[in-house]
């Protein structure tokens, strides 16, 4: 039989797929089904966040970051507010940290119970994607109770959050937290020794531990490869050093430890849930320095001083100290970063945003090198891309 | 922390001393400036050595700062894992003198360069691919500078007969309004007014 060369096919995937978690465009170099080369086009969603929030006061800038990465929305509040409050130097009242702390679990949550299952429809499960739907209305609804939005929801402020928790929120978690174990069981059921999931995801997308590093992997990507590495441990923020919890670590860094490490992580996110809410002590949960954060409404009736803290602070804003930092927290998808300068006045200089995603979607074209088209897919869902956060 | 910081910061400057131009510790972060050519070597280092060990690039990005003869810094964020410490070095350039790229050392640089090059216009000599990444494709002029206004100078929008997406220049119902919250009335080193009134008028 006459040996019949094959025309290497140059394939656009995207930017209207429904694998590609977004609007991803990726150009791909195929010969015959295997991937030779990926060019993934990004920026599709850019809506140049970083140059309007140099043209936002501070608190204004808050509500952008819900925006990033739309299914974390409160770790990302979280990074920016503890940058400011760096440059500001604000002490954050207990309750305050443990509040912040409580909600970027639930967060973290929120934000997996969201990848696993839409990576698992990739690979061509459908059943787990309802069932943790289910689950994230439960959380979206803790959501809107604690900051009145589901999604965008500007909690958490410089100096603690707004507000505080409404009555009976906390014991409503509570009783949650205590269902929510036997629905990962069922999800586990239906994952961890499927067949078809295996197939797809076993020993597909290898990375390893020294390119892990290399390409600026985080957070599960790089925990599933095998480096014991968590900001929350490493670098713990607000009251993470008082959390009891452990870091799930993969053995092989392929697709399938990465779900594997997420799964683990929602239950080491459900301990921390816990102890906050043992642990959580009564008392303010905002910084009570009247220069960066607002007066009560009581106060503003019948202290003239209060009413223009109130009125410079929302009309002015806060005059941040001349500095710069860049600050980090552990988000669900991996290190989520701000770089910020302040030159002293009301709005920031800079505010570079670095976001987990983008440096993840960069090592595509390495990860799927050799790769037959599927596994793209299969890739694509385990790294966890938002497109919120890469393009910014 | 400050005190492990400065042990390292001294580490460094006794082996790469020609090439740093400062170094400060604010914040609990350390920050070193670096000589622009020099900047491929010292991040192999930073990289390599045994008492620094930050092979992990976490960002890199670009910021201007137009009233400087160097209007633009290229600000690398390495991450040590082993340390658990983080450093911070910058270099600074202009429009037409390119920073050696640092694809060879970090493979993570190559996309945060050419994000640097999109918003900025900052060269990268050496970058394997330094295309745009985030603006549109045919994108012209470099966003993030700050002589580059808000709205833009172009929009875009579906025309019906010609069917298809047209880019036309910029047309606002509404000027954008930009509040300037800096009270003349606070610090008086001129005549109270004065610099607002100049501002106004260019």
């Amino acid at each position: 039989m006459a040996e019949t060369a094959i025309k290497p096919m140059t394939m656009n995937f995207g930017p209207q797929h429904p694998a590609a978690h977004g609007v991803l465009r990726m150009v791909m170099e195929m010969d015959g089904e295997v991937v030779e080369r990926i060019d993934p086009h990004i920026g599709l969603l850019h809506r140049g966040t970083e140059k309007l929030i140099e043209y936002k006061t501070y608190l204004q800038a808050i509500p952008y970051f819900d925006r990033l990465d739309y299914v974390s929305p409160m770790n990302q509040e979280h990074a920016f507010v503890l940058a400011v409050e760096k440059l500001a130097g604000l002490e954050v009242p207990l309750r305050g940290q443990y509040i912040r702390v409580l909600f970027s679990e639930i967060t973290r949550i929120l934000n997996h119970l969201l990848n696993v299952p839409a990576y698992a429809m990739d690979v061509g499960a459908m059943t787990p994607f309802l069932w943790c739907f289910e689950q994230r209305e439960h959380l979206m609804g803790f959501y809107e109770r604690v900051s009145g939005a589901r999604l965008h929801a500007a909690y958490f402020r410089v100096g603690g959050v707004h507000q505080d928790m409404p009555a009976g929120l906390a014991e409503d978690i509570l009783d949650w937290a205590d269902k929510f174990p036997a629905v990962l069981d069922d999800i586990e059921s239906l994952l961890t020794e499927n067949r078809i999931f295996k197939q797809r995801t076993v020993d597909i997308g290898i990375v390893s531990a020294d390119d892990a590093i290399d390409w600026g992997f985080t957070g599960p990507m790089l925990r599933a490869s095998g480096i014991a590495w968590d900001l929350r441990k490493a670098q713990p923020c607000d009251v993470y050093e008082r959390m009891e919890f452990d870091v799930p670590v993969g053995k092989n860094g392929d697709c399938y430890d990465r779900y594997l490490v997420r799964m683990e992580e929602m239950r080491q996110s459900l301990r921390m849930i816990r102890q906050c809410l043992a642990e959580m002590p009564s008392g303010p949960v905002l910084s009570d320095d009247r220069k960066y954060t607002p007066p009560s409404r009581g106060e503003m009736k019948r202290s003239m001083e209060a009413l223009i803290h109130h009125f410079k602070l929302y009309s002015e804003g806060y005059h941040v100290p001349e500095g710069e930092t860049y600050t980090a927290v552990e988000a669900p998808k991996g290190e989520f970063g701000v770089y910020l300068i302040a030159d002293g006045t009301n709005r920031p200089y800079r505010c570079k945003i670095r976001a987990p995603g983008f440096a993840h979607l960069q090592a595509m074209d390495y990860v799927c090198k050799g790769h037959m088209l599927a596994d793209s897919v299969a890739v694509l869902g385990s790294m966890d891309i938002v497109f919120g956060e890469i393009d910014r | 922390m400050n005190e492990a910081l400065k042990e390292l910061s001294d580490h460094i400057a006794a082996a790469m001393g020609a090439h740093i131009l400062s170094s400060e510790i604010r914040h609990g972060e350390l920050m070193l400036r670096v000589h622009r050519d020099a900047v491929a070597r010292v991040m192999k280092f930073l990289r390599d050595d045994a008492n620094c060990q930050f092979k992990m690039l976490v960002d890199l990005c670009g910021v201007d700062w137009p009233e400087r003869p160097e209007r633009f810094e290229v600000v690398y964020n390495l991450l040590s894992l082993k340390q658990n410490q983080r450093v911070r070095v910058k270099v600074s350039t202009d429009e037409d003198n390119p920073v050696p790229s640092i694809t060879s050392v970090f493979s993570a640089a190559g996309w945060f360069e050419r994000e640097a090059w999109d918003l900025y216009g900052i060269l990268f000599s050496d970058h394997p691919d330094l295309r745009r990444i985030l603006t549109d494709y045919g994108f012209q002029g470099h966003p993030l500078r700050k002589d580059f206004p808000l709205t833009g100078f172009v929009q875009v929008r579906y025309d019906e007969e010609q069917k298809r997406v047209v880019n036309e220049p910029v047309n606002l119902t509404q000027e954008f309004r930009g509040f300037d919250f800096l009270s003349p009335w606070e610090g008086m080193t001129t005549l109270p007014g004065d610099e607002k009134v100049k501002r106004n008028d260019d």
